[in-house]
């Protein structure tokens, strides 16, 4: 059995007289250590499929239907006690934007100790520990002077970084990552792309990476969902799918991509 | 430049009114001059002197014996009327703002409704249920200040709820309650403190109003508006009876009112 499982899951909402369908029968599925992309414009509903999967679409105007099976438990139907204890130990979410995604009234080390602090028990010093250790993890150079200073004190690639220990200090099983370049410059990007890779490979966490960039999907994934307008249009091989895209539309997001340092001549 | 001046200036300004006011208010609390209560027929209508730095009124009560008793009310009122609301306001607002859905509907109907009434009239009406006093004062105005901050923290606890950390925070597994407590309430406080110190100028204000309309403070018992309604009969002949009275409402207002200014353009 697959660790996450999605099927025909299709996202409605209802705006006071019409109904939009944001996601159509969207089927994917991830084994442990996976990495798949998805790839689409704005709009294309890949955050609205990952924010589905991460249990945080529970506004009261949403319809979700479809199964999203994680570990054999269907996330759309349990109830939020189950959901809570699995989100957090078991899913984790990495978000776009590294300036809203950090409390500003927090220390960063703190905010990195918040899940342990929600889900076990635990004293101080050693959840201290458990959270340095986390943010050496993700290569922070002074991982004890990030852990005493307030987000407004780290740079965007830094608080990136930080975002990337918090979701990552409880070893969640899979990790998915909303966009988590795209507030960034582009070495920046590509040292988080191959801390990504890291992770994955010394821990074995599923990452499910959303971007718009293709490039750097190419250099992550190995699968990839391409994705427009709630649809997944093309699905499969990374590599297969940019040799040769079938769609017009796949065709189109290659193209788009500038020459720069990732991408790999097909 | 010139600006940061302005406030600083402002600032300077709003303090030191408003310590004056303090130290008013502890004086009413521990000793004034003369008993407040106390009535000096051959005193009466008495001009400002050194020995009534005030003058006297129709009874021949100290009128700054009295004025210092009267901040002391007043403050007090108007602190607690404040608090009342914030409070209230806090806990309608966050749970509106947080939860939404039917909730949301039915609590904020209901605070359009009490916020469609003019809050003196809903304090009349919470006055003549309860009858006068300074606690039914207190209540009445209470109730009439608490759609204000409900409003003010449910839009605040709205654009919270969405950001990015608090999302982050619902995915690590943490409760509502956590969630409202621990990532929400303390982001309030930039928004609460100058609505807390606006709040507290209308509660002067309002404090003042009602005691003029004879609702809040019962007489010989002295209050700001109180003395400036009993004062509106002698006002041509003896004006101090009001001017002073009124001078304090004027200086406690204004200095409250330059001082959250200075600090909302300092934040």
């Amino acid at each position: 059995m697959s660790m996450l499982k999605v099927e025909d899951l299709c996202i409605k909402v209802h705006d006071k007289k019409t109904t939009d369908t944001l996601v159509y029968d969207v089927d994917l599925e991830m084994e442990k250590g996976d990495i798949l992309g998805i790839v689409g414009e704005s709009g294309s509903g890949k955050t609205m499929t990952a924010l589905a999967i991460a249990g945080l679409l529970s506004r009261h105007d949403m319809e979700k239907s479809g199964h999203i099976t994680f570990e054999g438990i269907n996330l759309l139907e349990v109830e939020r006690k189950v959901l809570r204890k699995i989100q957090g130990n078991e899913i984790s979410m990495v978000f776009q934007e590294p300036l809203n995604s950090l409390n500003p009234l927090k220390k960063v080390g703190w905010q990195v100790e918040e899940s342990l602090r929600v889900h076990t028990v635990m004293d101080k010093a050693e959840m201290k520990e458990r959270a340095i250790q986390a943010l050496r993890d993700v290569e922070l150079d002074n991982p004890e002077a990030v852990y005493n200073s307030y987000p407004h004190e780290l740079s965007g690639g830094m608080r990136q970084r930080a975002m990337i220990a918090a979701a990552m200090i409880i070893q969640p099983r899979l990790l998915i990552a909303d966009e988590p370049t795209t507030a960034l410059d582009v070495t920046i990007q590509a040292e988080i792309v191959e801390l990504l890779k890291r992770i994955n490979k010394e821990r074995g966490t599923a990452i499910l990476f959303i971007s718009h960039d293709l490039s750097l999907v190419n250099s992550l994934c190995e699968r990839v969902l391409v994705m427009q307008n709630g649809l997944v249009v093309e699905s499969g091989n990374c590599e297969e799918i940019f040799r040769n895209p079938r769609q017009e539309y796949t065709k189109k997001l290659i193209n788009a991509i500038p020459k720069n340092p990732f991408f790999k001549e097909a | 430049m010139d600006k940061s001046k302005n406030q600083k200036v402002k600032f300077i300004i709003g303090l030191t009114l408003v310590g004056i006011i303090f130290l008013m208010m502890i004086a009413g609390i521990f000793c004034t001059p003369y008993d407040p209560l106390a009535m000096d027929m051959s005193a009466k209508f008495a001009g400002v002197s050194f020995k009534h730095i005030m003058g006297c009124d129709n009874f021949g009560r100290d009128i700054f014996s009295r004025v210092l008793v009267g901040v002391r009310e007043t403050m007090f009122v108007s602190a607690t009327v404040v608090f009342i609301g914030t409070f209230v306001g806090i806990i309608i607002g966050t749970v509106t703002g947080y939860f939404g859905g039917w909730v949301d509907e039915i609590l904020m109907r209901i605070n359009d409704a009490v916020l469609a009434f003019p809050s003196v009239l809903l304090a009349l009406l919470v006055i003549g249920v309860l009858g006068g006093g300074t606690h039914s004062l207190i209540i009445a105005l209470g109730i009439a200040f608490v759609p204000s901050f409900a409003r003010i923290v449910r839009g605040e606890v709205l654009r919270i709820r969405n950001l990015d950390y608090i999302q982050c925070v619902r995915l690590y597994g943490a409760s509502h309650l956590r969630i409202i407590v621990v990532h929400i309430l303390p982001n309030l406080r930039t928004v609460l403190l100058s609505s807390v110190l606006i709040g507290f100028n209308n509660a002067v204000l309002a404090e003042a109003g009602m005691n003029y309309l004879g609702m809040g403070t019962q007489p010989p018992n002295p209050s700001l508006g109180l003395m400036l309604s009993e004062a509106q009969s002698v006002i041509f002949t003896n004006p101090w009876n009001a001017i002073f009275p009124g001078l304090v409402i004027v200086m406690m207002i204004l200095g409250f009112s330059l001082l959250s200014d200075a600090m909302e353009n300092k934040s």
